[in-house]
């Protein structure tokens, strides 16, 4: 039995709606600038995309075909549990096709399959400030967003390659947005950098922290780097071993106990899509013969 | 070079009552280029308080003291500084100098601050060190170590290694044996020959009666008591 | 000559309690002024309304800005003061962990200034900070060492190294040798001498050390209960003081 009845379109009140709404309007309007927003609790604890899913609640209608995914997957606990939590709040369609899907609310990816225009990714953020680290005070970095003073994001990557030869952020790697404001991508692998120029919305949302920031499509974002030590998208070396693609982010799987591992496209979708078109990796069988 | 013109001078002591000491009125003294003028009088008449008001150490209460055409009575700082740098020699009785710094950079100092290239200043600091008998071994230590007559001759060696068209010298001759004494009354004899215009504190009468040509006595400086 | 700073009554009042009242002097290229006084007679209050990090309630402070000649600071747009901050102007505080990153590499430290104006390129980066490292002699090998692992004067040295690096013209040092010893102390000013005469720096070195700004100072100012009571040459004011304060201020520096 569906309980939507019980609760205001996907939980949220209308009024709270409006208010998010109007945040991401203003972001929007103005690319990766963070803007304060009254961040609600929510049934779920911080941390597992409160800020994501209030935002998720602000842009569905009845209408939408949603998408969650956890690390790439659609079948983790936190990509499960928020389906679930819009299924019966809002009683809309879901999926997990990328291509079908009107709304995709994401922990930590961004879908190997290009997003169209008429799209939107929702991103949960758990720290939005890419100065945190270095500059605690918030006062401060507020200031320095507004006064352009990025030096200090160039210290970060300094000390990088200072201390491992290399730039070794590898995540929630910041890049600067339609050349003004720096942002953080959220923990996204810098892999996934390159994608963020797409045709989709792509919105942001920090619940904890009570920001939410947004690009709008076809937004410039690049990642910031040394003449001398250029951006690089790295993943793992290795094709995946059930679908054999060379060109998506990979997870590392352990196998035993002896340390056996292999490799498998973090996006399951894309995964499951090759294979249904025939693609097998080294350790993959037919989707058929699985099935059976 | 130097003309002073009716030079006052008293200290009053704020904290000690406020007492008003009076230690000169009406002081005068004109040296030209080339000319030695010894200050004589008795200890305590105002010798070196006379010296000390013509480098704008100690301040003037009235009167002038014009130094290459600056009145360094009434000059702002920078341009007494810079009298300091490109005109106005002092050799002191006293090294004053900052710790850890070398006995040669002590003594190329003045050179460098007249923009001298680095290589030329030391070549002339070791050219005067060497003659004042400072072992070449001491050159690359800190001065502030040395012995009073050593200590005497790096000063006397800062004094003379830039050509100053003026010099004050407090009792240069002070503290040195007979060897040494010879080596800076000839440095004084040369810097006369250039054409620098020198006032001389010299107790020792022989080295004051061989390099001055005049002397003053600023006794009749002291302010008669009222 | 155009002088570098130009200070004109500037007041800074903290409710009815003075601060600093009708300050005004001039500075030019190359000069090195040291500000004196007790704790409390607002020196302080001075040095941070002149470098633009405390508003004055009153006053100009007008810099020779590259660009466009003598600018009030004071009233210029805050990005503006802040770029002056990264660029001509230096400050120097007497804590290092007020002027240091402390979890930042020494290399980083030195580099921020760099990156800061735009340096983009990581090896022109670290070749100037080991450049600067060695200038106030810190070793090669330390510079990606935190300056949590220095010892006091290595960090007062690595922060004039980093307040250097961009080439200020106009240096704020609020009690620069405070609290070292003075040994290390002796060091840091042999050290400073030679930059500032090196780099032709000018300098407003505020201390309550009469030593150091006789080593350091070419001018002096001092100060009592927010007024200046006294200025002149810094030999002339410590060995002719006119001012009572400032004659008492000379007589109790113990000799040794």
């Amino acid at each position: 039995m569906t309980q939507s009845g019980q609760y205001n379109f996907a939980y949220l009140d209308e009024q709270t709606k409006r208010m998010i709404r109007r945040a991401l309007l203003k972001g929007l309007a103005i690319p990766g600038y963070q803007v304060p927003f009254a961040s609600r609790e929510m049934p779920m604890p911080y941390g597992w995309g409160t800020g994501g899913v209030q935002v998720s609640a602000a842009c569905l209608t009845p209408d939408d075909r949603l998408k969650v995914i956890d690390q790439g997957a659609d079948d983790t606990t936190n990509a499960v549990s928020i389906r679930k939590f819009f299924q019966r709040t809002a009683d809309v369609a879901v999926t997990e096709d990328t291509t079908d899907a009107t709304l995709i609310q994401t922990r930590h990816r961004i879908p190997e399959t290009e997003l169209a225009e008429g799209q939107i990714l929702v991103y949960q953020v758990p720290i939005p400030e890419p100065l945190r680290f270095l500059e605690p005070r918030e006062t401060e970095t507020r200031k320095m967003h507004s006064l352009e003073e990025y030096g200090l994001m160039h210290v970060k990557l300094y000390e990088d390659i200072a201390r491992h030869g290399q730039i070794a952020t590898s995540y929630a790697y910041p890049v600067k947005v339609q050349g003004r404001y720096v942002m953080d991508p959220s923990p996204i692998p810098k892999f996934d950098n390159p994608k963020m120029e797409m045709a989709a919305i792509q919105l942001f949302g920090a619940g904890r922290e009570q920001r939410i920031y947004a690009l709008p499509p076809y937004t410039d974002v690049v990642s910031l780097d040394f003449e001398d030590h250029p951006f690089e998208a790295t993943k793992a070396n290795h094709s995946c071993a059930l679908c054999g693609a060379s060109d998506s982010y990979l997870d590392e799987v352990i196998t035993d106990d002896q340390g056996t591992r292999m490799y498998v496209c973090s996006d399951t979708d894309y995964c499951a899509t090759r294979r249904a078109q025939g693609h097998v990796g080294l350790q993959g069988v037919p989707l058929e013969d699985n099935a059976a | 070079m130097i003309e002073i013109r009716d030079l006052e001078k008293s200290f009053t002591l704020h904290n000690q009552g406020s007492a008003v000491i009076p230690v000169m009125a009406g002081g005068e003294l004109s040296v030209a280029a080339g000319e030695c003028v010894a200050l004589i009088g008795a200890s305590g008449a105002g010798k070196s308080t006379m010296m000390r008001m013509i480098y704008g150490n100690y301040l003037a209460q009235g009167g002038s003291i014009l130094v290459n055409g600056v009145d360094v009575a009434k000059a702002e700082p920078r341009e007494i500084l810079e009298l300091r740098r490109e005109v106005l020699g002092y050799v002191s009785q006293f090294l004053r100098v900052v710790p850890r710094v070398s006995t040669l950079d002590v003594v190329a100092e003045p050179l460098l601050n007249v923009g001298s290239d680095m290589e030329q200043a030391r070549d002339r600091a070791r050219a005067l060190l060497k003659r004042l008998n400072i072992p070449e071994r001491l050159w690359g230590l800190s001065p502030t170590t040395f012995s009073g007559g050593e200590q005497q001759r790096v000063n006397i060696a800062r004094g003379f290694a830039y050509d100053y068209p003026a010099l004050l010298l407090d009792e240069p001759t002070a503290s040195l044996d007979a060897t040494n004494r010879e080596v800076v009354l000839s440095l004084i004899e040369e810097a006369k020959a250039r054409g620098a215009a020198i006032v001389g504190i010299f107790h020792d009468e022989a080295a004051r009666n061989r390099v001055c040509d005049r002397e003053v006595d600023v006794t009749e400086f002291t302010p008669r008591a009222a | 000559m155009t002088p570098l700073l130009k200070v004109e009554n500037i007041n800074k009042f903290y409710g009815g309690r003075i601060g600093c009242a009708d300050v005004s002097f001039t500075l030019y290229p190359g000069e090195v002024m040291g500000i004196v006084g007790e704790s409390g007679s607002g020196k302080s209050t001075l040095l941070n309304c002149l470098a633009g990090q405390l508003e004055p309630d009153g006053g100009r402070v007008m810099f020779d800005t590259r660009a466009e000649g003598m600018k009030d600071t004071v009233s210029m747009s805050e990005p503006e003061r802040r770029m002056l901050g990264r660029t001509d102007w230096a400050f120097v505080h007497q804590n290092p962990r007020d002027g240091l990153r402390m979890g930042v590499s020494a290399g980083g430290n030195v580099g921020e200034r760099l990156m800061a104006v735009g340096a983009r390129h990581y090896g022109d980066i670290r070749g100037k900070a080991v450049d600067w490292l060695d200038r106030v002699e810190i070793a090669e090998d330390r510079v990606d060492d935190r300056p949590s692992a220095f010892s006091g004067g290595m960090q007062q040295r690595l922060q004039i190294a980093r307040n250097l690096v961009t080439g200020p013209r106009l240096v704020f040092m609020d009690e620069p040798t405070g609290g070292l010893d003075v040994s290390v102390q002796a060091r840091l000013l042999d050290l400073l001498r030679g930059l500032v005469r090196q780099m032709g720096l000018s300098a407003i070195i505020v201390t309550h050390d009469l030593a150091v700004v006789r080593l350091l100072a070419d001018r002096l100012m001092v100060m009592k209960s927010g007024h200046v009571v006294e200025t002149g040459l810094t030999d002339q004011v410590l060995d002719d003081p006119q001012h009572a304060y400032t004659q008492l201020l000379v007589s109790s520096v113990l000799q040794v």
